[in-house]
């Protein structure tokens, strides 16, 4: 009895254990680290001298009139790390693809800051090369978000995706909870940051842990889906929803997620949802990286567990025929 | 004769009320697009119901554990290991043929032998191996955290989940067999009533009926 008892503890001990060693290798994983060893920019002096002063929090320049080197802090909006540029979507350009050549003078003319700023489909509108990317139908989707709402206040393409940094996450996904932490940090860069979201909205102040906490295990909800999933409305079109949705919209049931039918199929999983089973369980490919009670559930154990529970009823169904054939021979005597 | 106290009788009964709902919610869970059967309930309250009726099958489950020490119920389930096998075999040929031939039961219930050895062997796996199995899972689910990430490749939660849903079903097949064994009394109704009133009612036994166990 006590060798079945310590068994019993041994096998139940197996399964688990902290996660301190998978967390270790994320650094290791980072694709960044490796596109930034492998691309040299063709302009790579040209935008140094932007660099030297936006590339970090700390700038210098001397002062000619009063034969000074002056120190100063750079203002936070307008630092571009070379690190984060140079493993971005768009860290082939050079900085005066964009911006006005006349920035190369110091102190920059005053009249550059009101310069009118592209936008994504002012380059990729249009454009056979970027097709795959749907950009009419992103904005299409974006012209119907509670985003666009904000247009006036200063809201644009911008907000979400900035030109010096972005990289597409989710067709270049290795790593798919890296590449939710990537988007959801998109959201949170405004929604979680009040002095940012009051330059686009006069709300109060919300608190998102609060409003989100009807979500059961919600820190482990936070790092397995992105926001979008719940709170915009799925494309088929496009495979990243645009049209961010009125809160009270947002996707609140439970099963729509954790049911055969996920939505996380036609979303977060949506660009690898080719692979419809893997191993036996529906919508396999979301165990990838993560499981979904109720979408998730396994086809072989599912039979399985049918065909012994038939067994059994079918085992009893026969003795109760038995006990009841029994009862009536003992009664004819 | 009076075999099974008010406190056996006040758990057994918490135990299978707490048993069902969390059969009903689990069920609810994993098939939770079945939203159209009668017994599948809405995901979000069959999550709060399952996890709030589990806390309380714990605090149950370690009353239960200090009760059997207490009270000297554990000496019930101590199995005989020595005649296990052909123990087992006398009990199993009586179910599916002795029964039918008008045997008498080959280990008949006394204050000294509450269980027959099939019944001591699916009870104390069933309450020594399958429930801790499934409380230990079940905190796994409920605080994945405290998870193993991966194990072999595998997600630590993926296999907790499975080694609940299995024991889980486990523990539903032998509820079945557990309902239906409790048929076999001397009217299908006897052992259901002697676990209300804790009174006992004894087969009747011919005067050359030699119990095995003695």
């Amino acid at each position: 009895m006590k060798m079945l008892f310590a068994g019993v503890l041994v096998a139940a001990a197996f399964g688990f254990y902290t996660e301190a060693r998978a967390l270790s290798g994320r650094a290791d994983s980072d694709p960044g680290t490796a596109d930034t060893l492998a691309f040299v920019s063709p302009f790579m002096e040209d935008n140094e001298r932007c660099f030297k002063c936006h590339g970090q929090g700390k700038y210098e320049y001397e002062n000619e009139l009063l034969g000074t080197t002056v120190k100063a802090l750079m203002c936070p909006d307008r630092i571009i790390r070379r690190e984060d540029f140079y493993i971005s979507n768009h860290r082939s350009f050079s900085c005066t693809d964009c911006h006005s050549s006349d920035y190369v003078v110091f102190p920059h003319p005053g009249e550059l800051r009101m310069e009118l700023k592209f936008n994504c489909l002012d380059c990729h509108g249009g454009d056979e090369t970027y097709s795959i990317f749907s950009f009419e139908m992103i904005e299409e989707d974006y012209m119907e978000s509670v985003h666009y709402k904000l247009e006036d206040e200063g809201f644009s393409c911008w907000k979400c995706h900035d030109p010096h940094t972005y990289r597409i996450s989710m067709r270049d996904s290795k790593n798919l909870k890296e590449t939710i932490l990537y988007d959801n940090n998109i959201c949170l860069y405004c929604h979680s940051d009040y002095t940012r979201f009051q330059i686009l909205s006069d709300r109060e102040e919300v608190n998102f842990l609060k409003t989100h906490d009807w979500l059961p295990n919600q820190a482990s909800h936070f790092r397995s889906v992105r926001c979008i999933e719940c709170h915009t409305q799925i494309s088929d079109s496009i495979l990243v929803s645009h049209l961010v949705l009125p809160k009270d919209r947002a996707v609140k049931l439970c099963n729509e997620c954790h049911s055969k039918n996920s939505l996380l199929m036609a979303s977060l999983y949506k660009f690898q949802s080719m692979e419809q089973r893997r191993g036996g369980f529906l919508n396999g490919i979301i165990m990838n990286e993560s499981y979904v009670i109720g979408a998730n559930r396994n086809a072989y154990l599912g039979t399985l567990s049918l065909a012994i529970f038939g067994v059994v009823i079918l085992a009893i169904v026969i003795h109760v025929i038995f006990r009841i054939k029994t009862k009536a021979n003992l009664k004819k005597g | 004769m009076y075999l099974y106290p008010l406190g056996i009788r006040l758990w057994h009964a918490l135990n299978a009320i707490l048993i069902i709902i969390l059969i009903i919610t689990g069920i609810s869970m994993q098939y939770t697009d079945k939203g159209n059967l009668v017994f599948i309930i809405d995901f979000a309250a069959a999550v709060k119901w399952h996890n709030i009726t589990a806390i309380i099958l714990v605090i149950s489950y370690i009353f239960f554990l200090i009760l059997n020490i207490v009270s000297g119920n554990a000496k019930y389930y101590r199995i005989n290991r020595n005649n296990l096998f052909s123990d087992l075999g006398k009990q199993f040929r009586y179910y599916v043929s002795g029964m039918f031939k008008g045997e008498k039961h080959p280990f008949p219930v006394s204050m000294e032998s509450k269980f027959n050895p099939l019944q001591k062997l699916t009870y104390v796996l069933i309450m020594y191996a399958g429930l801790p199995l499934i409380i230990i899972s079940g905190f796994g689910m409920m605080f994945p955290e405290i998870t193993i990430v991966k194990l072999f490749g595998v997600s630590g939660f993926i296999l907790t989940d499975i080694l609940h849903i299995t024991m889980a079903f486990l523990v539903t097949v032998f509820l079945v067999i557990h309902i239906y064994t409790c048929t076999l009394g001397t009217k299908p109704t006897s052992l259901f009533r002697g676990m209300i009133t804790g009174y006992h009612e004894p087969e009747e036994e011919s005067p050359e009926e030699v119990s095995p166990e003695k």
